[in-house]
C-alpha cells in the first residue's frame, strides 16, 4: 500500500524536537558571541564562527570567588564522580543480589528489605543529618565523601536480582559439575549473561552521577572538589557580571558526555530504563 | 520466584552483601534515625541544651501557615509537571509510533533531554529568560508582556513548571512508546476494520492498554517533582522570589541549611520520608512490578 506521507506526524514531532533543541541552539550560539553584546541584549541566533575557540578558553575559566579552580578540573571531578557511582553501584549492587539470588543466610531477608529501604530515602529528604553524619566521620570535602554515600542502590540490586533469578537452574548446575566455585561462576558466567543490562545501567547511573547537585553543593564546599554541574550553578548566581558567553560554553560542554552516553548506548539505555523502573 | 539451585555456605554470602549494607546503615539509615530523634526535639538558640519535646515540631510546623502554603505549591506544582510532561511524551509516543519514516532519528532527538542536569537546565532557561539579556525576555517585553521571574513570583512559579516539565518529557516519551509498542498490532487492526479512526480509537482501544503504564508514570513523575526537582528550582531561583518557589524540600533546605533551625527542618524530613514511603508503597503494591 502506497501512503502520502503522514505530514501531522512529521509536524508534530518536528514541533517537539525543536522545542528541546532551541534552548541549547540558544546557549550555544551565545557561547560563541562576546560577553559584551549579550550584555547589552544583542544576542543573534546564528553562532560566531570565529567565537568558536570560546571552547577551549572556557576550560581554563573559573570561579575566581570560590578559588578559581578552572571548568577542566571540575569536569575531571564530575567525570571521576560520575564514573565512580556508576562502577561502585554496580559493583556493591551486583555482588549483593548474587548473595541475596543464590545463597540461604541467616537474616537474609532483614539484608534484602534494609537495601529496600534505601528506595525511600533520598539525599532531598534527609539533608541536615545527612551532613552532620557526613562530618562526624571528617567526609566533608573529600572524593570518598562525594561518592561513597551515592554507591548504594536499592534500584540496581533489585534489577540484577531480578535477572539472576531468571538465569536457568541448568547453567548452575552445568557450572557446578564443572566445578566452580560461586565466585568463578559469578564472574565468568552470571555478569557475562547481564551484560545488555550492565549497560544500561551503566548509562543511567553515569548520567545520575554526572547531573548530582545537592549533593556536591553539601559536600563540596571549598572550590577544590566542585562539579562541573555545581560550578556552573554558583558561576551564574555569584554577585560578579556574568561572562555569559563562558558560562554558556561551560554548559555545552557540561551537558555533552551524559547526552553522548545516552545517544551512544541507546538502545541498550531505552531496554533497561524501561526494566529498571518498572 | 525462588531458584531451587544455590550454593552452600554463610561466610561468603555475608561477606558479598556487607559493603551495601555497610553504606545504607552509615548514610541512610543513621541519618534518617537522626532525623526521627532531631524531630522530637528543641535545641535553646546557643544549641547548647536539647530537651524532648515530642511533637510539639510537627504541631507547629503542621500549624504553620507557612508550611501549609509550601505544601499547597508543592501539591501544584507536582500536579502541574506530572500532567505537562504526560501529556507532551504520550503525544510525541503516538506520533512517533505511526509507522513513519525516519522514526529512530526522530526517537534519538527526543530521548536526549534525559541526559541534562536539572540545574543546568535551569541555567540554560536563565539565558533565555533573564530579564536584561534573555532573549526570549526580550521578544517578551516587545509583546508587552512583562516577564521577570526574578522579582514576579507567578512568573517565577510559572518557570519552574516550565522547566521541570521540559526536562521531563523525554522520560515519559520513552515509556509510552515501549508502551505502546507493546500494544499487539491485531488490537489496532481489528479496530481499524471495524471503523474506529483517530482519536475514537485512541480513546478506546489504546489508552485502557497503556494504563498500567500511565500509572506507574503518575508516581514516578510526581516523586520527580517533589524531590528530583529541588536542583531546577533551587539553581534558578533558591526558593524565591518571597516563597513563591519554596516547595517541601526547598523548604527544608533553606530551614535547615541557611537558617539553621534544625528541629523544625528534621521534623519536616521526617513528613517528607513519610510521603515518600506512602508513593513508593503505591508504586510496588499497584504497578506490581520489581518487588518480591
Amino acid at each position: 500500500m502506497n501512503r502520502r506521507p503522514d505530514y501531522l506526524a512529521h509536524a508534530v514531532l518536528i514541533i517537539g524536537v525543536l522545542i528541546f533543541i532551541f534552548p541549547i541552539w540558544v546557549a550555544f550560539a551565545g557561547a560563541t558571541q562576546s560577553a559584551g553584546a549579550i550584555n547589552r541584549g544583542d544576542l543573534s541566533l546564528i553562532p560566531r564562527l570565529s567565537g568558536l575557540p570560546v571552547f577551549i578558553h572556557a576550560l581554563g575559566f573559573g570561579n575566581t570567588a570560590k578559588g578559581g579552580v578552572p571548568i577542566w578540573h571540575m569536569m575531571m571531578v564530575s567525570a571521576l564522580m560520575a564514573l565512580g557511582i556508576a562502577i561502585g553501584k554496580i559493583a556493591i549492587s551486583s555482588i549483593s543480589a548474587f548473595a541475596i539470588a543464590f545463597f540461604r543466610f541467616p537474616f537474609r531477608m532483614v539484608a534484602f528489605w534494609l537495601i529496600f529501604i534505601t528506595l525511600m530515602l533520598p539525599v532531598e529528604v534527609r539533608i541536615i543529618p545527612t551532613y552532620s553524619v557526613m562530618s562526624d566521620f571528617h567526609l566533608i570535602n573529600t572524593f570518598t565523601g562525594l561518592t561513597m554515600p551515592l554507591i548504594a542502590s536499592a534500584t540496581a540490586t533489585l534489577l540484577f536480582r531480578q535477572v539472576f533469578i531468571a538465569v536457568p537452574d541448568e547453567l548452575v548446575e552445568a557450572a557446578k559439575l564443572d566445578g566452580a566455585g560461586p565466585m568463578r561462576f559469578f564472574f565468568d558466567i552470571l555478569l557475562p549473561v547481564s551484560g545488555a543490562n550492565l549497560a544500561a545501567l551503566f548509562v543511567i547511573l553515569f548520567v545520575y552521577g554526572w547531573n548530582q547537585y545537592l549533593w556536591p553543593l553539601l559536600v563540596a564546599t571549598n572550590g577544590r572538589l566542585d562539579t562541573i554541574v555545581l560550578g556552573i550553578v554558583q558561576l551564574i548566581t555569584s554577585d560578579q557580571l556574568t561572562p555569559w558567553n563562558l558560562v554558556m560554553a561551560a554548559t555545552i560542554l557540561a551537558i555533552v558526555p551524559p547526552v553522548f552516553v545516552v545517544v551512544a548506548m541507546q538502545r541498550w539505555f531505552v531496554a533497561g530504563l524501561t526494566e529498571v523502573d518498572k | 520466584m525462588e531458584r531451587r539451585t544455590l550454593f552452600g555456605g554463610r561466610l561468603l554470602p555475608a561477606v558479598l552483601v556487607a559493603p551495601q549494607l555497610a553504606i545504607t546503615v552509615l548514610f541512610f539509615l543513621l541519618p534518617a534515625w537522626r532525623a526521627f530523634s532531631e524531630s522530637v526535639q528543641a535545641t535553646d538558640a546557643f544549641g547548647l541544651n536539647t530537651t524532648f519535646v515530642g511533637l510539639a515540631n510537627f504541631r507547629t510546623l503542621l500549624g504553620s501557615p507557612v508550611y501549609q502554603a509550601a505544601l499547597l505549591r508543592t501539591v501544584i506544582f507536582c500536579a502541574a509537571v506530572t500532567v505537562l510532561s504526560m501529556a507532551g511524551g504520550l503525544v510525541l509516543a503516538c506520533f512517533a509510533n505511526r509507522g513513519i519514516r525516519g522514526q529512530s532519528v526522530y526517537r534519538v532527538l527526543l530521548i536526549w533531554p534525559y541526559a541534562i542536569a536539572p540545574a543546568l537546565a535551569s541555567v540554560i532557561f536563565v539565558f533565555l529568560l533573564q530579564p536584561q539579556i534573555g532573549l526570549l525576555s526580550n521578544v517578551l517585553a516587545r509583546l508587552g508582556i512583562d516577564f521577570n521571574y526574578a522579582t514576579n513570583g507567578t512568573d517565577a512559579f510559572g518557570l519552574i513548571v516550565l522547566i521541570a516539565a521540559w526536562k521531563q518529557v523525554s522520560y515519559n516519551f520513552i515509556f509510552y512508546l515501549a508502551g505502546l509498542q507493546s500494544v499487539p498490532a491485531s488490537v489496532i487492526e481489528a479496530a481499524t476494520l471495524d471503523g474506529a479512526r483517530g482519536f475514537y480509537r485512541f480513546r478506546t482501544m489504546i489508552w485502557p492498554l497503556l494504563a498500567p503504564t500511565t500509572f506507574f508514570l503518575l508516581v514516578i513523575n510526581t516523586v520527580y517533582a517533589a524531590f528530583d526537582a529541588f536542583a531546577l528550582i533551587f539553581a534558578l531561583t533558591g526558593g524565591g522570589p518571597g516563597s513563591s518557589t519554596t516547595t517541601l524540600v526547598v523548604k527544608v533546605y533553606r530551614d535547615g541549611v541557611i537558617n539553621l533551625d534544625l528541629g523544625g527542618s528534621a521534623a519536616q524530613s521526617v513528613i517528607l520520608m513519610a510521603l515518600i514511603m506512602v508513593l513508593t508503597t503505591i508504586q510496588f503494591r499497584y504497578t506490581g512490578k520489581r518487588a518480591t
